[in-house]
């Protein structure tokens, strides 16, 4: 199989704050294909979202990536400049921020912030440039968009903003899109047509894309592969339809067992017990025993390693669940 | 847009009525004029006759009346000291204030806001940290002792600029301006580098605390994340969202040291509007006075207004109605 086309490689990115260290990605691995879809499964807090920044060099202090390397065809761009990184950044990845109600300039058009990319990436003329970014308009569903080119963010809904922010994550051609739940401030129905779009951009231009979520009935739809993370760690990954029917670690059980289905409207909504302990004052052991319904004194102890339990499926526990029939 | 500027320009003539009555009022309560234009050996009836001929025998209201009927015609009234319409005279001082004022505001908002930006963006860094300390000298600092410290060390240790007048001054469109020669510079440094002061720290300080709030908007984040520079994100992205409030402050800073640079032109010898105010007060030249301060009203009027229009420009979301 060809080289994937991101590759992370034990990434630390670590948040120095007053209370001690945090490490918001401790050592994270995984990889993404071309033209793939991969979902990044998580409580809040559990580092979601700072993978996407680190892959992007967008970490600010006090966060600092700690160690691990980010393979980016071939390349490690963690270790890039600043300068070279804003070539890397819009142009081979790109990024779908979470809140379209502030992820656009509100003081400039739509058209001039589409074109900004294109300007930085491209050597197109200006005449091309906009043709490219109303054909681009088109293509996310905007009708009207030439004339939509002058309109200022304000005067767009949020799930057209979300298009637009779209519009733009894909207009220089990217081949990596980082999609930070892009549809989590949006209304349920605007949600799926919004998750459609995206999929069919990501297949239509053969683009990658990591898909940052809580949610895993999105990730169902969605993602070719899913990744768990915990407490900063991956505490599974593998083919979304094993990990969905068929999880080997308890938190992926139990982030199943919490979505709502129709079926059951009887019974009380499943959660997970207990909260997401403080990333601080993690010692050794397992980070999810405190909350795990099948912890065992050696949780306590050591720390699992991530291996491969069966079929496609990786998991950190020492108790993983067998195989549901 | 059209309905707005004549609601405004409604406005503004109320606000100059309502000027006009509270200085008149005012100066009436600051001592009998006639005393300040007589000689000190006037016999009474010269006195009486001085006041008849200024109008001062009239009751205040007929006073006042007679000054509102006059300046619906063009007439704002003459000054009792020089004998000449008040409107010349304050009118030929304007150009030597306007420079003086247009070169402390260039000064102060051309070294405030790049250094605001940096403070706003860069909150940590030890040189923000000592911008924002050194604002404060700027801010708390008064006007006279700052000029004369200049003059001390400008012109009475190293003597290389002028501590008073306004140097050579060429004429052009019948304004006597000296910001075209050299030595009109030499003049205009000093007093507008003193006035500029105050100015610049207000501006770098509301410049940055506009910028901390920026810095932190997700729409920063989606810039940078397009691959845009530093400087373009922050001066592009970020001041121009920062700017509402620093064109608020520069349009009222604007208007206080073209009215009130008073201090500063007596302390420059500065031949300005300024100047002429204080001597005005000296001598209970009320015409003068009056005048000047609707003047001073209708230069507040216009700003704002002004201000308000610049408002529209920077952010979309604002309209005028």
């Amino acid at each position: 199989m060809a080289e994937p086309l991101l590759d992370l490689r034990g990434l630390q990115t670590h948040f120095q704050t007053f209370g001690g260290l945090v490490k918001a990605v401790d050592g994270v691995s995984f990889n993404v294909k071309a033209g793939e879809i991969v979902g990044l499964v998580g409580e809040s807090g559990g580092g979601k979202s700072v993978i996407g920044f680190s892959i992007l060099g967008l970490v600010d202090p006090p966060g600092r990536i700690a160690g691990g390397e980010i393979r980016f065809d071939g390349r490690d761009i963690s270790k890039l400049g600043e300068r070279e990184m804003r070539n890397v950044r819009g142009r081979d990845i790109a990024m779908v921020f979470q809140d379209p109600m502030t992820s656009l300039n509100p003081v400039y058009t739509i058209g001039r912030q589409m074109d900004e990319v294109l300007r930085l990436h491209t050597n197109l003329d200006e005449a091309a440039r906009r043709t490219r970014c109303i054909r681009m308009l088109e293509d996310v569903g905007i009708s009207g968009a030439e004339s939509r080119l002058d309109a200022y963010p304000h005067q767009f809904s949020g799930g057209m903003r979300q298009r637009v922010v779209i519009a733009i994550a894909l207009l220089a051609g990217s081949r990596l899109i980082i999609a930070d739940e892009p549809t989590t401030a949006l209304d349920v129905t605007v949600q799926s047509q919004i998750l459609k779009l995206m999929r069919r951009q990501v297949q239509e231009t053969g683009a990658a894309m990591i898909l940052i979520t809580h949610d895993l009935a999105v990730v169902s739809e969605m993602a070719d592969r899913v990744v768990v993370l915990y407490c900063g760690k991956v505490v599974e990954r593998g083919l979304t339809e094993e990990v969905i029917r068929s999880p080997a670690h308890p938190y992926t059980r139990g982030l199943l067992d919490s979505i709502p289905r129709i079926t059951d409207r009887q019974r009380r909504l499943r959660q997970i017990p207990g909260t997401v302990p403080d990333i601080r004052t993690l010692g050794a052991g397992c980070s999810f025993r405190g909350r795990c319904a099948h912890a065992q004194p050696l949780c306590a102890e050591r720390s699992p390693e991530l291996v491969p339990v069966r079929g496609s499926l990786d998991a950190a526990c020492h108790f993983p669940l067998q195989e549901a029939l | 847009m059209l309905g707005y500027t004549i609601k405004r320009l409604l406005q503004m003539v109320l606000v100059l009525f309502v000027v006009s009555i509270i200085v008149f009022l005012m100066m009436s309560f600051t001592g009998d004029p006639v005393f300040m234009v007589i000689p000190i050996d006037s016999t009474q009836a010269e006195i009486e006759q001085a006041r008849r001929l200024l109008g001062l025998d009239q009751s205040l209201f007929s006073q006042y009346w007679i000054f509102l009927s006059n300046l619906l015609q063009g007439d704002f009234g003459r000054s009792y000291v020089f004998r000449q319409p008040a409107m010349d005279l304050i009118l030929e001082r304007l150009p030597a204030t306007m420079e003086m004022v247009l070169v402390a505001m260039a000064f102060a908002t051309l070294i405030a806001i790049p250094l605001g930006v940096y403070a706003g963006a860069n909150p940590n860094r030890t040189a923000s940290r000592g911008i924002m300390a050194a604002s404060l000298f700027g801010i708390s600092l008064p006007g006279f002792w700052v000029g004369m410290m200049l003059i001390y060390f400008f012109s009475v240790r190293h003597p290389f600029l002028p501590s008073s007048g306004r140097g050579e001054t060429i004429e052009i469109l019948g304004l006597r301006l000296s910001i075209f020669t050299a030595d009109g510079w030499s003049h205009i440094l000093l007093p507008a580098v003193t006035l500029a002061l105050a100015t610049l720290a207000i501006i770098l300080r509301i410049t940055r605390a506009g910028m901390m709030e920026v810095m932190r908007q997700d729409y920063i984040r989606f810039a940078r994340a397009k691959g845009a520079s530093r400087t373009h994100i922050l001066f592009a992205h970020g001041l121009k969202n920062a700017l509402i409030p620093v064109v608020t402050i520069f349009g009222l800073q604007l208007g206080d040291l073209i009215a009130f640079a008073t201090i500063t032109e007596t302390i420059f010898a500065w031949p300005g509007t300024g100047k002429l105010l204080i001597d005005s007060i000296y001598r209970g030249d009320r015409p003068v006075i009056v005048v000047y301060l609707m003047l001073t009203a209708f230069i507040f009027v216009v700003i704002n207004f002004l201000v308000d229009i610049v408002y529209t420009v920077i952010d979309p979301r604002i309209t005028v109605k």
